[in-house]
């Protein structure tokens, strides 16, 4: 890894002449002070540093170059990968999106039949609510003010629980939630007296969601064994839940993310040789275990960086007093993201991030057509 | 860090050697064995206990007999009485009652009060006698957990069967469905004397005599170098020295002896006796005839008191009547008067002798038993006056037909009644001992789980709160350990209104003969046979039992000790005090009820007496607390005693002389108090403004919660418990029923809408469930009986397709909710104006019964609808039907609004640290950290530094701390040394062990640019509190609206859709920047402007004749000289009304 810095490092002032260390180090770094993290910002002005004949704009060629993605983890719930060549306005841009601007589908409206249990029906819709269902959005459409739910921007859940057993508790968990992939079967109840002809239920669907290509063999599921309820006996809830598309900016159940986040790549620097007991000493400090110890041939020990990456700024290693600021110094690199995406379950992380780079490409396209 | 810790152990290992050998036992498990045992609440029902069981009997044990004026043959006697289980007669049968079903159905849960009676039947010829057992005079109400109730002992599966919540403390009552509590009293003691000095700065002695016939209150005052004595009864001042003639004293030398022979006080009393012997009373003759001239005249004179004057009589039964006149034997009281003399002439040559009636010490605490004693005893001799009545108008009527028996009589209404009432208004009438008290009781309340509890350990003043006076309310050293230094209100009750601490016992009366006689055997000389001389003689102290002066003993330091230790082997009771004060030559020894109390470990010479198998056979249940206080290992000390007494704080800090060592140091603070973490570290009006908050906190109310039907309910949807908790929390069941969560709180300044402690909240926080609430509010309606035996109806709702001959009912819209049998459905949404029950009146409710039935248009709609804010969507929770006291139905519906928090919402945490929301953030603008956490709120630091908050920063830390290891951290209020609070140095360690920074400081982003922060942010969990003042219940904003019928103004207040004053200062405002048109606007125009017709000749207001379409002036009778003008209707409204005064206001008009 620690090759992979520097390179990185050596990348930045290609072609260019180049900045002095120091201003280069403010440039590139986050330097992790104890008291507070000094150079935090990004210089985004491409004249900034003109006054020393440094070109500071970016070009498209060398993001090119420079733009990697290696990814280090990944499961079909989480993953983590490093974003190395981009600013953290973009970075920060795919966090937000994902976080607030992916669709997903989530339950909007339940239609409560019966709920004798303890819970609320508020309180048991809102429950529903964030309960991740596990479907692709984007099979799906937004169902608007003035639309009737169909099988194109719906999808209906049952559920009907009763604790029947004397003495006995039940745990409702979302695995209850059955799908219903006709529709609504709860009928309008005051339009069923009048009209002979046909019942008419709270969605309209013309086809069964099962007859279509995408569910055929794959039934729509929620996120298994979430508790919705503890019913005693003799309570019953008996309910049917529709789940729309919508975006984590309404609300945060519509988040596709459990959370996700980024954090700069740690870069751990000894300024200075620490042999011996200090070495040991630093090696002790650190809970992350960043630093290891290098037998040197002389019977020396020096202290080394061995996993910069596990640092978690508890700024150990620089607590007692200015010698070991001085010695070690704390730094981040701006460009370089370690992304972490825990998904609620819907979509794979993977195709999350693909998607957010999507959307961003649709903001980036109309800010050009509306700039043009 | 290995090394490190090792360095620490050594250091411990260090102290530990050089230490004497005693290892301090963790005593901390006492403190929920006591408890257990105990109780929160345990002074209220110990009091009420104490009534029921033995308080009762005597009252009626001293009334019992009911003899009849008129034939004395003829009586009633009561043999026994008690209290029966809480049940309730109705039509002939017996049904049990419980609390639960007392509150839903608006009944009072009270027991039968029985008696067993003897009585004679008969008249001239003969009489029988006749027993009768079990017969019901009164009901008592039963306080909840008390020795009556049926709650008692129940564990918590019947507990729960009784629909009861095991965490509920009880110590309160039920009156007609409402919970009462009576609180707890507090007032000077009883009988003691107390020396003080009152406005004039003349040092007097007074003792308030409360006995069971009479009260009275006895003042000696030093006035002008002579002394006085003060009494209700006489009109001026009484030189002392005469009352002491009139009791018998005649020689002053005497007098001068019993005070003692010291030189300086006979100077003092010198004066006294010439002023005596210039009005020439030498004999007790003299003296009686001198009082008898001074008495105040009594409003119906002639009252005979027989041969010996009222003069004596007062002196015998009024004067100090703590001290009994046996057969005329006055020696006692003038003991007694000497004792007091003395006392006052040691507080004038030293002041340090002056009596503190801000001592805990002089206090008595009354509760709820005492009280109800008091009126019961009152009612019961009323009730007995009142048989006695009937009895005797009856048997004085010539014509009887059949034989009177008086057990019949026993009517129970009187102490039902009386009873019920006192309890439900609050005011005890007392005639007897002039006692007119307001505001006794209160209605528990029950707004959260906290807030119930202090409430019943809350201590009501003895003073009025509008005395501007510090002294009172200055916090007492003595208070320590007994009362909460913290939880106190702000404001006029400001340290006036208190509340117990955790381990304080109050207690009561306790059997005096036997401790009497127990100290005569142990070696007191009677006063009897002791001359005045001896009385101060030195080396021997005087012994003073409840006030009463019993004799003198010559070691009292050893006779002290003994009653210790009769009372450490459990020979007499627990909580007899014993104190012994050098000062005052005195030991005083106190059995009455009402002292407040606190159990200690005892040592000797300094090594507790509880050891470690103690400790390990009270943790395997082998032992209670009580075998600790049989075993004298713990006992309980008062206020007074206390002084006697060496306490350390932990045993490692004591020394040789001390005497006893606190269980835990954290039980000085309240149950409020005691939710705080960390208390000691933050400025002390912080703790004081929690406590008063967490009563306001929502949260879980009782286990029971969604059974009640309570006016208002707030509920929290998600309860937490608190990450970081105190020892006072897993003893009250605050975990259990928490009011607030855990929120992640970044302290850091964000987007300006937190200034002045607001917060800033994180959406998606929000959306996901924090802070939500539910309000509940109860609605009810009464279907009405009247009295010619009509009855309101409830009907089946029309429908949409319910046609009558008029075609749709216009109404079916409003119904919609309505089942079938009229009444609201519960978890049908609730609109506003939906009919919630559709009842009908009969027009005609008095008079006799129709014939034939109502018809249908004998009714009139009284439905009645739902008022709730635009808006809002509220459901109908639940329906409860039942019968009130009158036997009608009932009908109660709580109806439910779920909220989620919005900007102006209330928070807080449990530090004092209020705050509304702010604004409402999206989560992707929020900071974030390196592990991807990110703030549920953010608060301004500038919240710290004026409020000095430590113990918050430190609960962030704990918090943080505990969430990483998983692990509840604890913060009990001087905490550190015992390991009932987390140090912050663990807590660091802890913290870096998990990889935050030791600080607690962490490295965020911010959302918005997605660059580093540039300074760490303190993060981590707090316990924040939902307060339940919202917006929603106080956003108020009017165009026009209603106005005063009176004045024409708008109406005041949101509840009437009032309009907002532009009030005087507002006005001022105005005025000074000169915005005439904007004044004239306000206080005109939107206000009440009014058009009136003046009369320039005369300068009165006229009237506009619509049919001449003039104004014409009423007092010169013609409309020439009539001007328009316009005027604020109040304006005019005040010249009319100084008009009917006589007062003439003419307007004098100009162009203008």
């Amino acid at each position: 890894m620690s090759d992979f810095d520097s390179e990185a490092m050596a990348d930045a002032g290609v072609e260019n002449p180049k900045l002095p260390p120091h201003l280069e180090l403010r440039r590139t770094r986050v330097l992790c002070k104890a008291d507070a993290p000094t150079s935090t910002d990004t210089v985004q002005y491409s004249g900034a540093y003109a006054s020393l004949g440094v070109d500071n704009s970016l070009r498209f060629d060398d993001f090119r170059n420079n733009f990697r993605v290696q990814v280090n983890r990944i499961s079909h719930e989480d993953m983590e990968f490093d974003m190395v060549g981009v600013d953290p306005s973009i970075a920060n841009a795919l966090r937000r999106i994902l976080l607030a601007e992916l669709p997903t589908m989530a339950i909007e409206k339940v239609l409560i039949a019966n709920n004798t249990s303890v819970v609320q029906d508020e309180v048991l819709a809102h429950r529903l609510g964030l309960i991740p269902i596990k479907v692709d959005p984007r099979l799906f459409d937004y169902l608007s003010e003035n639309d009737t739910s169909n099988e194109k921007n719906t999808i209906v859940f049952k559920l009907h629980v009763r604790c029947a057993e004397r003495g006995q508790r039940l745990t409702a968990t979302s695995n209850e939630l059955t799908w219903l992939p006709k529709g609504s079967e709860l009928l309008k109840t005051s339009e069923s007296l009048t009209s002979t002809s046909k019942p008419e239920t709270y969605t309209s669907f013309t086809c069964s969601q099962d007859s279509m290509p995408e569910f055929a063999g794959n039934p729509i599921s929620v996120y298994p064994d979430i508790i919705i309820a503890k019913l005693g006996f003799g309570q019953e809830i008996e309910l049917e839940a529709h789940a729309v598309k919508g975006v984590g900016k309404t609300h945060a159940k519509w988040s596709p993310v459990a959370t996700c986040w980024y954090r700069m790549l740690p870069e751990v620097v000894l300024t200075e040789e620490i042999e011996g007991k200090k070495a040991e000493l630093l090696k002790q400090k650190c809970p992350a275990n960043v630093f290891e110890i290098e037998d040197l041939a002389d019977g020396r020990k020096r202290a080394t960086v061995a996993r910069p990456r596990a640092c978690t700024l508890c700024r150990e290693c620089i607590r007692d007093g200015d010698d070991w600021e001085k010695r070690v110094s704390l730094r981040r690199v701006k460009d370089h993201f370690i992304f972490t995406i825990e998904s609620t379950g819907a979509l794979p992380p993977e195709v999350l991030f693909t998607e957010a780079v999507k959307i961003l490409e649709d903001k980036c396209e109309r800010v050009i057509s509306d700039l043009s | 860090m290995e090394d490190l810790r090792n360095r620490s152990h050594a250091d411990v290992d260090y102290r530990k050697l050089a230490a004497p050998i005693k290892s301090a036992v963790d005593k901390f498990q006492l403190v929920p064995e006591f408890l257990k045992v105990r109780g929160l609440v345990k002074q209220h029902l110990d009091s009420f206990n104490y009534f029921a069981n033995t308080e009762i009997k005597k009252i009626v044990r001293a009334n019992d007999k009911i003899v009849s004026s008129v034939d004395p043959n003829l009586y009633v006697r009561f043999k026994d009485v008690r209290i029966g289980n809480p049940t309730e007669a109705l039509e002939g049968i017996v049904e049990d009652l419980s609390p639960q079903k007392c509150r839903l159905t608006d009944k009072t849960y009270a027991a039968p009060v029985l008696v067993d009676v003897e009585y004679t039947k008969g008249s001239h010829g003969g009489y029988s006698l006749l027993e009768k057992n079990d017969v019901t005079i009164a009901r008592m109400p039963i306080m909840l957990r008390s020795c009556c109730c049926v709650l008692f002992r129940k564990d918590e599966d019947e507990l729960a069967r009784l629909g009861e919540c095991p965490l509920d403390p009880g110590g309160y009552f039920v009156i007609k469905g409402t919970e009462k509590v009576i609180l707890i009293q507090e007032q000077l003691s009883k009988n003691r004397i107390i020396i003080d000095t009152d406005k004039k700065g003349n040092i007097n002695a007074s003792v308030t005599s409360s006995t069971e016939a009479t009260k009275s209150k006895t003042v000696v005052v030093m006035e002008k170098g002579k002394m006085y004595l003060q009494l209700n009864q006489f009109a001026k001042n009484i030189p002392i020295m005469i009352v002491m003639k009139a009791m018998g004293m005649e020689s002053d030398q005497e007098v001068v002896q019993m005070i003692g022979r010291d030189p300086r006080y006979s100077a003092l009393l010198l004066q006294s006796i010439e002023e005596c012997a210039s009005l020439s009373i030498f004999t007790q003759q003299q003296a009686l005839e001198f009082l008898e001239g001074k008495l105040k005249k009594l409003p119906y004179a002639n009252m005979s008191t027989g041969k010996e004057g009222r003069a004596m009589s007062i002196l015998r039964d009024v004067f100090l009547a703590n001290v009994r006149v046996i057969k005329n034997n006055f020696r006692p009281k003038c003991i007694y008067v000497a004792v007091m003399l003395r006392r006052m002439m040691e507080a004038i040559l030293n002041k340090d002798a002056m009596d503190d009636k801000d001592y805990v010490g002089n206090k008595r605490l009354e509760l709820s038993g005492q009280l109800i004693s008091l009126l019961f005893e009152d009612l019961f001799k009323t009730m007995i006056s009142e048989v006695q009545k009937q009895a005797d108008n009856v048997l004085s009527k010539r014509s009887r037909s059949s034989q009177l028996d008086l057990s019949m009589l026993l009517v129970k209404d009187i102490i039902t009644q009386g009873l019920e009432r006192a309890l439900s208004t609050g005011n005890w009438d007392v005639k007897r001992f002039r006692m007119h008290r307001k505001g006794m009781t209160q209605v528990l309340a029950r707004l959260s789980f906290i807030g119930t509890l202090g409430h019943v350990t809350r201590i009501s003043p003895q003073f009025e709160k509008s005395r501007k006076v510090s002294g009172p309310r200055a916090l007492q050293p003595s208070q320590w350990g007994m009362l909460c230094p913290c939880d106190t209100p702000e404001g006029e009750a400001c340290g006036l209104v208190k509340n117990l601490a955790l381990m304080t016992h109050v207690t009561t009366d306790q059997e005096e003969g036997p401790l009497i006689a127990l100290c005569y055997c142990l070696g007191v000389e009677d006063l009897e046979l002791l001359s005045g001389e001896e009385l101060h003689t030195p080396n021997s102290f005087l012994i003073i039992f409840n006030g009463l002066i019993l004799g003198k003993h010559r070691r009292p330091q050893r006779f002290a000790n003994t009653m210790r230790k009769l009372r450490r082997i459990g020979r007499i009771g627990e909580f007899v005090s014993v104190f012994v004060n050098e000062k005052q030559w005195c030991v005083y020894i106190a059995s009455d009820g009402g002292r407040v109390c606190r159990p200690l470990v005892i040592a000797d010479k300094g090594i507790s007496r509880i050891k470690e198998h103690h400790m390990k056979g009270l943790l395997d249940g082998a032992r209670t607390f009580d075998d600790f206080l049989r075993e004298g290992l713990v006992e309980y000390l008062d206020v007074n005693e206390e002084n006697n007494a060496l306490i350390a704080l932990y045993e490692q800090d004591a020394t040789p002389e001390t005497t006893h060592i606190e269980i835990e140091p954290f039980t000085i603070l309240g149950v409020c108090a005691g939710l705080i973490p960390f208390p000691h570290h933050n400025q002390s009006p912080r703790n004081t403004y929690q406590c008063a908050m967490g009563k306001q906190a929502m949260g879980n109310i009782a286990y029971n919660q969604l059974l009640r039907m309570d006016t208002l309910l707030y509920l929290l949807v998600y309860p937490q418990r608190p990450l970081l908790t105190t020892r006072t929390i897993e003893l009250t069941g605050y975990d259990k029923l928490g009011a607030g969560q855990n929120a992640t709180v970044a302290v850091m300044s964000y987007s300006g809408y937190d200034i002045e402690d607001a917060i800033v909240m994180n959406k998606s926080s929000l959306d996901r469930g924090f802070g939500r609430c539910i309000v509940m509010k109860k609605y009810s309606a009464v279907n009405q009986k009247y009295e010619n035996g009509t009855s309101d109806r409830i009907l089946r709702p029309p429908r949409k397709d319910d046609r009558n001959k008029k075609g749709e009912n216009p109404d079916w819209e409003r119904m919609q909710i309505l089942d079938n049998d009229g009444i609201a459905a519960p978890g049908e949404i609730i609109r506003p104006n939906d009919v919630y029950i559709n009842k009908e009146s009969p027009i005609i409710t008095k008079g006799n019964p129709k014939l034939g039935g109502l018809k249908d248009s004998d009714y009139k709609p009284s439905r009645q609808t739902f008022k709730g804010a635009e808006g809002e969507s509220c459901v109908v929770d639940r329906v409860t039907l039942s019968s009130d006291k009158n036997y009608n139905l009932s009908i109660k519906f709580m109806i439910r609004h779920t909220r989620r928090p919005e900007v102006g919402d209330k928070f807080s945490s449990r530090h004092g640290q209020k705050g509304v929301c702010g604004t409402i953030v999206q989560q992707e603008d929020f900071p974030f950290s390196e592990r991807g956490i990110c703030p549920d709120l953010i608060m301004n630091p500038h919240g710290f530094p004026s409020r000095m908050t430590v113990g918050k920063m430190i609960e962030l830390l704990g918090g943080k701390a505990g969430v990483s290891c998983g692990r509840f951290h604890y913060g009990s209020a001087f905490g550190e040394p015992s390991g009932h609070a987390d140090r912050v140095e663990a807590i660091s360690e802890t913290l870096v062990k998990h990889g935050f920074s030791y600080n607690g400081k962490d490295f965020l982003y911010s959302g918005i640019t997605g660059c580093p922060l540039q300074a760490y942010i303190f993060m981590g969990p707090i316990y924040y509190q939902k307060l339940k003042h919202m917006v929603l219940d106080k956003m108020h904003a009017r165009g026009s609206g209603p106005r005063v019928m009176l004045t024409r103004q708008p109406t005041e207040g949101r509840a009437r859709n009032g309009g907002l004053r532009v009030g005087e200062m507002e006005r001022d405002c105005l005025i000074a920047y000169g915005a005439s048109m904007l004044i004239y606007e306000r206080l005109m125009l939107s206000s009440d402007p009014f058009e009136v017709q003046v009369c320039r000749a005369c300068g009165l207001l006229g009237y506009y004749n619509y049919k001449l379409k003039t104004g014409i002036c009423s007092s010169c009778k013609n409309g020439d000289n009539i001007s328009t003008m316009k005027l604020p209707y109040a304006c005019k409204l005040l010249i009319q009304e100084l008009q009917s005064m006589n007062i003439v206001p003419r307007l004098r008009l100009a162009d203008s």
